[in-house]
């Protein structure tokens, strides 16, 4: 048995510890929130936070992540209400919409680090992220008006 | 004639969750295009719109919801018409199921195809409301207007809600011209039509709630991934599943017998590894020792086969459209121009790939999947399984994009097929190698075009020749020539002013299966086209937006089929949606008025234009482009202008355009998908390259405010805004792009 720390729980996990923890996330834990969509770390859909820090969790082996805080979009704030979610609301940002889980918690890490982001630093912690539908536009405004929010 | 239907008192209603109150049907029978199947007659019991006592209002939603906000927009339209408050009302998500007409989301005919009919169930039902509130209060139903989810008599002021109606209103006849005139709002009173409204899953995605494909669970499910044949139309001819069964989590492994070839919508086949969770699925199949026979495409090979379509560009092929005398007026041209372009494969890769759960318990089947094609997956299921078509209820979820992918349900069958083999339920999950690698691919495509210009450089001949694999050679054998639906997307639709006419179609084998792919042959044929466009403008030494004016010529109508064109116009009537010059016109203006074009720009920078019709809709695109001396292109900016008729919810067209013009982006500067021994080289993102935050123009969207009827909107972006980048990269460094994607060296400053 494997312990992860989720969302400020301790889940154990019966599994391989070379499991990504996105399998363990959606497969054993019943947290589909979390998506897939390479598997190699390319597109940021499954991206969660270890510790704060953004990490692409279909390459993260759950017998890696040890102590370590995860949080996932289900556990980024208790209401729903970051102010990034918030920001994607008031932009109307998602088409399909599979993809902005990853592109807020990718986001929320920026922020974390960088309160009031330039275009560049946003183009920067952005790019790994893809949205097939086109939404970047809207995104690099979420991020914007949430950072004058307050994240 | 109204299409509604009361179903208050049907028995049939009885268990299916609908209490009693209001319960209204469509009578709904559209053809589909582009399978061109039978228009649908026979009218079935179907729910559109119901109201409880307690007031709250019911609307399914009948199209698939992939991003364009359909689920939204439709409802829009019935509860306006109703004047419901939108607070106050529920949508639900149809199943797959021919009572509710054609439910096949492509095509950017959805508004197009079901804004009357939900217009007219809201009417009606409006009506019945306000008619009961007169036979309540004894009054003149002139007297009675609904008002905010009430009905209010006027004289006195008296007010019921919808709630307090419905028992009166479920007995009352439909409107009809012997009863009560069928009324619709005016346009000043509406109260979500042409407003924008937020897609109704908003807070559920953005918190991660939001239920795809790929989300649903099911207890017990097993989790399936499958081996393809890496060429298509290859099978097993054997495997060792010794290594993979040695996998902890591995359970099973199982053959999918393949489908001959040409293979349709049915299952590619495949050694299938069931699993109590995904990743070892996908393990497992590392693990699987399979002796292919690779088939009969095992050399296919893009590059020669580029060659071969180029080739075959060259010579004279069908004609598809003639006017006047090409030959003689090009014999006669003061100047002739030539040009050859070329656009490759791409594949959709949705975000969220393809991914089913099936479960088979005796002789019913229950499906949920991500679908743009509900009710060709139900058929489909049933076939495979061997089942009456209502043994199988399909359930649509939310699609993470479909750009045409998920309207091709091979992968719901896979699903189906598993379940039936193992006996329990089954969640079949895609790798992002399986999508890019087992795709319905964009045809690649090589074209030709001439033109004479005369002494002022006005085109007095026109040749334009395509060769691509078409689509019907995925569904039927021997099918090497383009289909009119197909032709039309920009070659046999050509708009200009130009007297001496000749489009030609040369013949293609498909080696892979070709699909419809956002905006479809649109890609291709506009890109050149409006490539070529830009390129007479430069031989005649005018500004391409001058040019592009007089090649459009006069306001008229262009009546096709007169001149003897097998156009089919999207399906729609000619009468109702001609093809309009003065449109086509009107937003090459705009776009021109609201991008600075003319204004002059540093160097190596360039604006460019294009602008095209399709899917009914007219958008013209303008590109600022600026070039680096290492050939690196950036976009600062793309202005598009969009005639798409009546706008039902503003900002989603406009997102629709945001995210083609980001689509085009990813057409003409990073996406290829090619072949070698029959395999596909790209299998993920990293090789399969789609454009990403750092590439993200400033687009700002201009819709013409119109009352023509409602036209597309989810692909009419892409096909302008792939050759407008193109001119403007002309228009920066004089380099001309003939190939996609673009090869970026040779951009580099001299």
């Amino acid at each position: 048995m494997i312990n992860l720390r989720v969302n400020g729980t301790t889940r154990a996990v019966d599994a391989d510890p070379a499991m990504p923890l996105l399998w363990a996330l959606r497969d054993l834990l019943g947290m589909t929130g979390t998506k897939y969509g390479c598997g190699i770390g390319a597109c940021g859909a499954c991206t969660v936070h270890l510790n704060g820090q953004a990490v692409r969790s279909c390459i993260t082996a759950i017998g890696d992540v040890g102590d370590q805080q995860v949080t996932t979009i289900e556990g980024l704030s208790p209401e729903g209400t970051h102010p990034l979610q918030r920001a994607w609301i008031a932009n109307n940002v998602p088409q399909c919409g599979y993809c902005q889980v990853g592109q807020i918690m990718q986001a929320a890490a920026l922020l974390q680090t960088t309160p009031k982001p330039t275009d560049q630093q946003i183009t920067d912690a952005m790019s790994g992220n893809i949205c097939r539908c086109g939404t970047y536009q809207r995104i690099r405004a979420a991020i914007k008006q949430a950072a004058e929010l307050g994240a | 004639m109204i299409a509604v239907e009361n179903l208050s008192r049907r028995n049939v209603l009885r268990g299916i969750g609908i209490g009693s109150g209001l319960v209204l049907g469509l009578r709904v029978g559209f053809r589909s295009f582009p399978a061109g199947a039978a228009p649908e007659t026979n009218f079935a019991p179907n729910v559109y719109v119901s109201i409880d006592d307690t007031g709250l209002v019911t609307i399914v939603a009948h199209r698939s919801e992939m991003g364009t906000g359909i689920k939204t927009g439709l409802p829009m339209v019935l509860a306006d018409e109703l004047d419901a408050d939108w607070n106050r009302v529920k949508i639900v998500q149809a199943d797959g199921d021919v009572k509710y007409g054609d439910q096949n989301t492509d095509g950017s005919r959805s508004m197009r195809q079901f804004y009357q009919p939900l217009r007219e169930a809201g009417a009606v039902a409006r009506q019945m409301l306000e008619e009961a509130a007169a036979r309540v209060w004894n009054a003149d139903p002139a007297t009675c207007h609904a008002q905010n989810h009430a009905v209010v008599h006027e004289p006195t002021g008296r007010r019921l809600g919808f709630g307090e109606l419905v028992e009166v209103a479920a007995d009352l006849p439909l409107p009809s011209s012997d009863h009560m005139q069928l009324r619709f709002k005016p346009a000043n009173a509406r109260r979500y039509v042409g407003k924008p409204v937020p897609i109704v899953d908003l807070a559920d995605i953005v918190r991660g709630r939001a239920t795809y494909g790929i989300d649903v669970v099911v207890p017990g499910m097993k989790h399936v991934s499958i081996e393809r044949c890496p060429v298509y139309g290859g099978r097993a001819r054997s495997f060792d599943a010794k290594d993979a069964l040695a996998v902890p989590g591995v359970e099973k492994v199982i053959e999918i017998e393949a489908a001959p070839i040409p293979s349709g919508f049915n299952p590619l086949g495949g050694i299938a590894v069931v699993a109590n969770n995904t990743w070892s699925a996908q393990q497992g199949r590392e693990k699987l020792k399979i002796d292919w026979d690779f088939g009969l495409n095992a050399s296919y090979d893009t590059a020669t086969y580029r060659a071969e379509l180029e080739a075959t560009a060259k010579q004279p092929g069908r004609l598809v459209r003639g006017e006047g005398d090409f030959a003689g007026a090009l014999r006669s041209a003061a100047r002739r121009v030539s040009a050859d372009y070329f656009v490759p494969h791409y594949a959709h890769a949705p975000m969220e790939v393809p991914a089913a759960i099936a479960h088979l318990t005796g002789n019913r089947c229950e499906v949920w999947a991500p679908t743009q094609n509900p009710q060709a997956a139900r058929t489909l299921v049933a076939q495979v399984l061997g089942l009456d078509e209502t043994r199988v209820t399909l359930h649509v979820t939310l699609l993470g994009g479909g750009f045409g992918r998920k309207s091709k349900p091979d992968y719901v069958a896979e699903a189906a097929l598993l379940s039936q083999k193992l006996g329990a339920p089954v969640k079949l999950t895609w790798s992002r190698p399986d999508d890019i690698q087992h795709d319905y691919y964009h045809a690649i495509c090589a074209q030709h075009l001439e033109a004479g210009l005369d002494q002022q450089g006005h085109a007095t001949a026109w040749l334009h020749r395509t060769v691509f694999p078409p689509i019907e050679a995925t569904f039927q054998p021997d099918v090497t020539y383009g289909a009119a639906g197909e032709l039309q997307q920009g070659v046999t639709d050509m708009p200009y002013a130009i007297p001496n006419v000749r489009c030609e179609n040369g013949a293609a084998v498909n080696h892979v299966r070709i699909g419809w792919y956002r905006s479809v042959f649109n890609i291709p044929h506009a890109f050149a086209v409006c490539s070529f466009a830009d390129e007479l403008a430069a031989a005649a030494d005018q500004d391409p937006l001058e040019y592009l004016r007089q090649l459009i010529g006069a306001s008229r109508h262009i009546d096709l089929p007169a001149m003897g064109v097998d156009y089919p116009n999207y399906g729609a009537s000619l009468e109702v949606y001609p093809i309009d010059t003065g449109r086509l016109r009107g937003v090459l203006d705009l776009v021109a008025a609201k991008s600075g074009w003319g204004q002059k720009l540093p160097a190596r920078q360039g604006r460019g234009i294009a602008v095209h019709r399709s899917f009914l809709t007219y958008v013209a695109t303008v590109a600022h482009v600026s070039v680096g001396n290492d050939g690196q292109v950036t976009i600062p900016r793309i202005d598009m202008a969009v005639d798409c008729g009546l706008v039902v919810n503003p900002d989603r067209v406009r997102a629709q355009m945001e995210g083609a013009a980001i689509m085009a982006i990813s057409n003409v500067l990073y996406s290829n998908i090619s072949a070698k021994d029959g395999r596909i080289v790209q299998g993920n993102f990293d090789a399969y390259e789609v454009a990403r935050t750092d590439i993200t123009p400033d687009t700002r969207v201009y819709l013409v405010d119109s009352n023509a009827p409602p036209a597309g909107a989810g692909e009419p972006g892409v096909p302008p805004t792939m050759p407008a980048i193109c001119n403007a990269i002309f228009a920066a460094t004089g380099k001309r792009i003939r190939a996609l994607p673009i090869d970026t060296t040779q951009l580099k400053a001299a």
